[in-house]
């Protein structure tokens, strides 16, 4: 790896003036990774694109994609109907499972061959592991954790790479002057992902791969999925509750919610320090970033850092005792009153109205005229 | 016998940091300098390794003098030396600049104590929040890398490979690699131990040594510091929330609301996207 990071010398302008931007035309284009485990693609890896395209079309280059596995040409497909020009490839099964070393020398070969001037991954484990290697190697400026990217269009063409900073009290945003390629990780569900189009057209670049099994230490041994795990940002719905809960029993509650729905329970970091319920049900601060269709917010009062993780989502409904609670100002429907006797009562009611539309479906089957309440309700 | 490094950093808490409504600034008065927690959950690791294993413990930190604080608290807590390496040319270092000054420290380490087997760092400050450390130290050491540890099954010192637990976002991966090697860990790896007397009048007495610049005759100075810095923070501010038009659901009882509710929600796409149309299942 090391006579790798050696090709390319060190671009380090040292007698210019900080402002003074060197010339980066040889540095031309967005690359994403996409990031999968076993060939199922993580959902930022499209959401990731979706963005780069935005910077793309601003710069008036090309969107690319970067995927490395074992067996995983659908995916390379995938990337270009979510938007990618130009995908390059690495399938081997050395690939199979993410390892830091074999993974950072295919990402570096492609980075010097093609030479992007931006570089994105998701801000997950395996996006900071392998980011953190590449930008060490090449090396270059890469910012953690972004929640907004924009470029400044040409001549600068700067990535403006935000995040937020401070436990999410203030937001930064970083550049990258001097270096090239710029990188950043990306939090997930913080971006929107074109919709798919299996009729896009796109090339896909074969790599391959030089690197023996013998070379790498790293063996992964077994990955334990961990079924009881809640993906809380993929989730499209989510019930979520904070401190008016006044204990863990109430998340009973919310679950039932949830599953009448089908969606997950999250919490604010309130809960979670309480030990209420685990971490990964955890959303804005030191949690996860949610863009759910649909986001009750329960018992939450609505910090800063609460609001930054959520307020994507598509309808927010806020239940809260107190009138004066900031998440009020943050959800479309907002409830005053007591959550105990509130979310049973929907719960129920979405139950009912489940039930309801089955029947209703049978008797329209049956009668071919029913109206919508159809007079079942009592 | 392990040697193993520890890397600490001295924090701000940022959870007390907060934010002066009027001038849209930091106040940072009052905030208690803390040792990045994270780090202290590598330093038991360490601790525990050298139990099983044997060895000696050495903690580095970069940073002001100040910082002498954090890392007598190691001693307390059990480790054998420790290293502050202090200069006003590695002031305003991002983690590039901070990975290369750690990477040259770790080093040095191993030529003056002994080589180096194991290197531990938080899986990512408090302040900072990137975990870009880890991964540039080992990159720059050409040691093997595993980020996110949440348990060390343990290490077969005759072959010289470890295996461990890393904690990803959808399950546990069980890995296996060659030593010298760097960890980064999480909370979950272990319970932080308390320091006994004996170590908190060690670490009372304790002097840690302090490298400078002029300590690294061989150091790039175009490399460290400011200097050595890509990333530049361009501008920052109190991000905005965004503002929404409120519909507050008004009614007698909960169950009105309740109802008045979920009307609203089947009038959008809702109930047909998820199959809220057709009945639960069982």
């Amino acid at each position: 790896m090391a006579e790798e990071a050696n090709k390319q010398p060190e671009q380090k302008p040292a007698a210019q003036p900080a402002d003074d931007m060197p010339d980066w035309s040889a540095y031309r284009g967005v690359l994403v990774y996409i990031e999968h485990r076993d060939g199922v693609a993580k959902s930022v890896s499209w959401q990731l694109l979706g963005q780069g395209k935005k910077l793309a079309d601003k710069l008036e280059v090309d969107l690319m994609a970067l995927v490395i596995g074992d067996n995983v040409k659908h995916l390379a497909e995938e990337a270009i109907a979510y938007g990618a020009n130009r995908v390059f490839l690495f399938d081997a099964k050395e690939l199979k499972s993410y390892r830091t070393r074999p993974y950072s020398r295919a990402s570096m070969k492609v980075i010097h061959e093609i030479k992007p001037e931006i570089v994105l991954f998701g801000a997950t484990a395996t996006g900071r592991d392998l980011a953190g290697a590449i930008a060490t190697h090449l090396p270059t400026g890469l910012t953690a954790d972004t929640t907004e990217l924009d470029v400044e269009p040409h001549p600068s063409r700067l990535l403006l790479a935000s995040r937020p900073a401070f436990s999410e009290k203030m937001m930064a945003t970083i550049l990258c002057k001097q270096y090239r390629p710029q990188m950043a990780t990306a939090r997930a569900g913080v971006f929107e992902a074109l919709p798919r189009d299996p009729n896009r057209q796109g090339e896909i670049v074969q790599f391959e791969f030089a690197m023996n099994e013998s070379e790498i230490a790293a063996k992964v041994l077994d990955f334990i999925q961990d079924q009881s795990k809640i993906n809380i940002e993929e989730a499209e719905i989510i019930v979520a509750g904070g401190r008016g809960l006044g204990g863990p029993e109430p998340f009973k509650m919310l679950k039932e919610l949830a599953d009448e729905l089908g969606g997950v329970v999250g919490a604010s970091r309130a809960a979670v320090d309480a030990g209420w319920i685990k971490h990964e049900h955890q959303v804005g601060q030191t949690g996860y970033t949610v863009r759910p269709k649909l986001y009750f917010a329960i018992g939450i009062s609505g910090a800063v850092q609460h609001l930054v993780g959520m307020q994507n989502s598509g309808i927010i409904v806020a239940i809260n005792r107190d009138p004066d609670a900031p998440i009020f100002k943050a959800a479309h429907y907002g409830i005053v009153g007591d959550l105990f006797q509130i979310v049973p009562a929907i719960t129920e009611e979405v139950r009912k109205r489940r039930g309801l539309s089955f029947l209703q479906e049978e008797t329209a089957a049956a009668k071919s005229t029913t109206n919508e309440e159809g007079g079942i309700r009592v | 016998m392990l040697h193993i490094v520890v890397c600490i950093k001295q924090v701000p808490d940022s959870r007390e940091i907060r934010i002066d409504p009027k001038t849209n600034t930091l106040i940072r008065t009052g905030v208690p300098a803390i040792v990045n927690f994270y780090d202290l959950h590598g330093l038991e690791e360490a601790l525990v390794l050298r139990e099983k294993y044997g060895g000696k413990i050495t903690v580095v930190c970069m940073g002001p003098p100040p910082a002498e604080k954090a890392l007598k608290q190691c001693i307390s807590l059990g480790a054998d030396q420790a290293i502050l390496v202090t200069d006003r040319g590695f002031a305003g270092a991002d983690t590039l600049a901070t990975s290369y000054v750690l990477a040259e420290t770790i080093k040095k380490v191993g030529e003056e104590f002994g080589p180096v087997d194991v290197v531990f760092t938080g899986k990512q400050t408090l302040d900072g929040d990137t975990g870009q450390v880890g991964p540039g130290i080992a990159c720059r050491l050409d040691l093997e890398q595993l980020t996110y540890v949440e348990k060390v099954v343990g290490i077969d010192m005759e072959k010289r490979r470890i295996t461990v637990h890393r904690h990803l976002e959808d399950g546990v991966e069980v890995v296996e690699t060659a030593l010298p090697v760097l960890l980064t860990a999480l909370k979950e790896l272990n319970k932080v131990r308390r320091a006994p007397m004996p170590g908190m009048l060690k670490a009372a007495r304790y002097k840690p040594i302090v490298w400078t610049t002029q300590d690294f005759p061989n150091l790039d100075r175009s490399k460290i510091g400011l200097k050595g810095s890509p990333t530049i923070v361009a501008k920052s501010w109190v991000p905005e929330q965004k503002t929404v038009n409120t519909e507050m659901i008004e009614g007698e009882d909960a169950q009105t609301k309740a109802v008045s509710l979920v009307d609203k929600l089947w009038q959008t796409d809702l109930p047909t996207k998820f199959g809220w149309d057709r009945p639960a299942q069982a």
